[in-house]
């Protein structure tokens, strides 16, 4: 009872607290300076349709590299702790259904396609690397499920994902010797506004960023599928 | 108008669904629950006019989570079964 009431208590006293934020909110009329600098001068800077990219790629590319990083760890520490070395041989797979084995015969390219058209249209249209490269995987995933026998290579995926990693750090590096800065994406020309090939260096980062996501994620799920097949 | 009502229900939906997947007895349900709480998330970004958020909620939040938990469920299923 009186543990009840203290929750009471407490609640009341977060909400009052709260309150006065939601009863002082307006939504605002105009963008603050930061905002209103990027949504204004970023198409020319950057040459991005897709301003959000232009922000996360760009002007705020560090951030990106930061996440990156925090997703490699993760599909690192995964890794570590979850390998089995010895996998039980002969062990009974039970049967697909007949059903999933062709639906994802011929979703599997398309859901592929989905996911390269995502991020290599990060600069144009909504989406990107992460989102591409979680779409990526959920193909990957739909794989693994359907055709229970099939081995993925793990060096291929550990492979794009060691390029991809590389080389979006490398053209970061570049953007400091051939333009303003880490991430400058201007030393590739800007090309016209809008179309597949523009906006500098962004289209490459962003690829080799959704392949890095996809080959990350993937291994996550391939790895957590080996060791449940190794202890049944 | 119409919109406002359309995320109203899925709004209630995914209160009831988070009821259901802090409550449920059984954990598949509750993961379940869980994934579809993502899936009309995903939607609802949508109606506020953020895409890329809503890629990102379809494809992580419905699909790999609810794989990646249904794993952990059958390791531990797997690891309780031998003790």
């Amino acid at each position: 009872m009186i543990r009840n009431s203290f929750l009471v208590l407490i609640t009341a006293g977060m909400a009052w607290i709260l309150l006065d934020a939601v009863s002082g909110y307006q939504s605002r009329e105009y963008l603050n300076d930061l905002s209103g600098y990027y949504a204004t001068s970023g198409p020319e800077e950057t040459g991005a349709a897709n301003l959000v990219t232009a922000v996360v790629v760009t002007y705020r590319g560090l951030d990106t590299l930061g996440e990156v990083t925090i997703l490699f760890l993760t599909a690192t520490i995964i890794g570590f702790m979850l390998r089995t070395s010895k996998r039980r041989e002969g062990s009974v797979r039970r049967a697909t259904s007949e059903v999933l084995v062709t639906a994802s015969n011929v979703l599997i390219p398309v859901i592929f396609l989905i996911g390269v058209y995502i991020f290599l249209n990060g600069h144009l249209t909504p989406g990107g690397g992460f989102q591409g490269g979680a779409v990526l995987a959920s193909a990957m995933i739909l794989w693994i499920m359907s055709q229970s026998g099939t081995k993925v290579s793990h060096s291929l995926l550990e492979i794009t994902e060691a390029i991809s990693g590389f080389g979006f750090v490398f053209l970061g590096l570049l953007g400091i010797i051939l333009a303003g800065g880490f991430l400058d994406n201007t030393f590739l020309s800007l090309g016209t506004f809008g179309k597949l090939i523009s906006a500098g260096a962004i289209p490459v980062i962003y690829s080799l960023i959704g392949l890095k996501v996809g080959a990350e994620l993937s291994n996550i799920i391939l790895v957590m599928n080996e060791t449940q097949e190794a202890e049944q | 108008m119409s919109y406002t009502f359309i995320v109203i229900i899925m709004g209630i939906i995914m209160l009831v669904m988070a009821f259901t997947a802090i409550y449920h007895k059984n954990l598949k349900v509750a993961v379940i629950a869980s994934g579809i709480i993502s899936l009309f998330a995903s939607v609802i970004y949508i109606f506020l006019a953020a895409p890329d958020v809503a890629i990102t909620e379809a494809a992580i939040g419905s699909a790999l989570t609810v794989v990646i938990f249904f794993y952990v469920l059958n390791k531990i299923r797997l690891t309780d079964d031998t003790k």
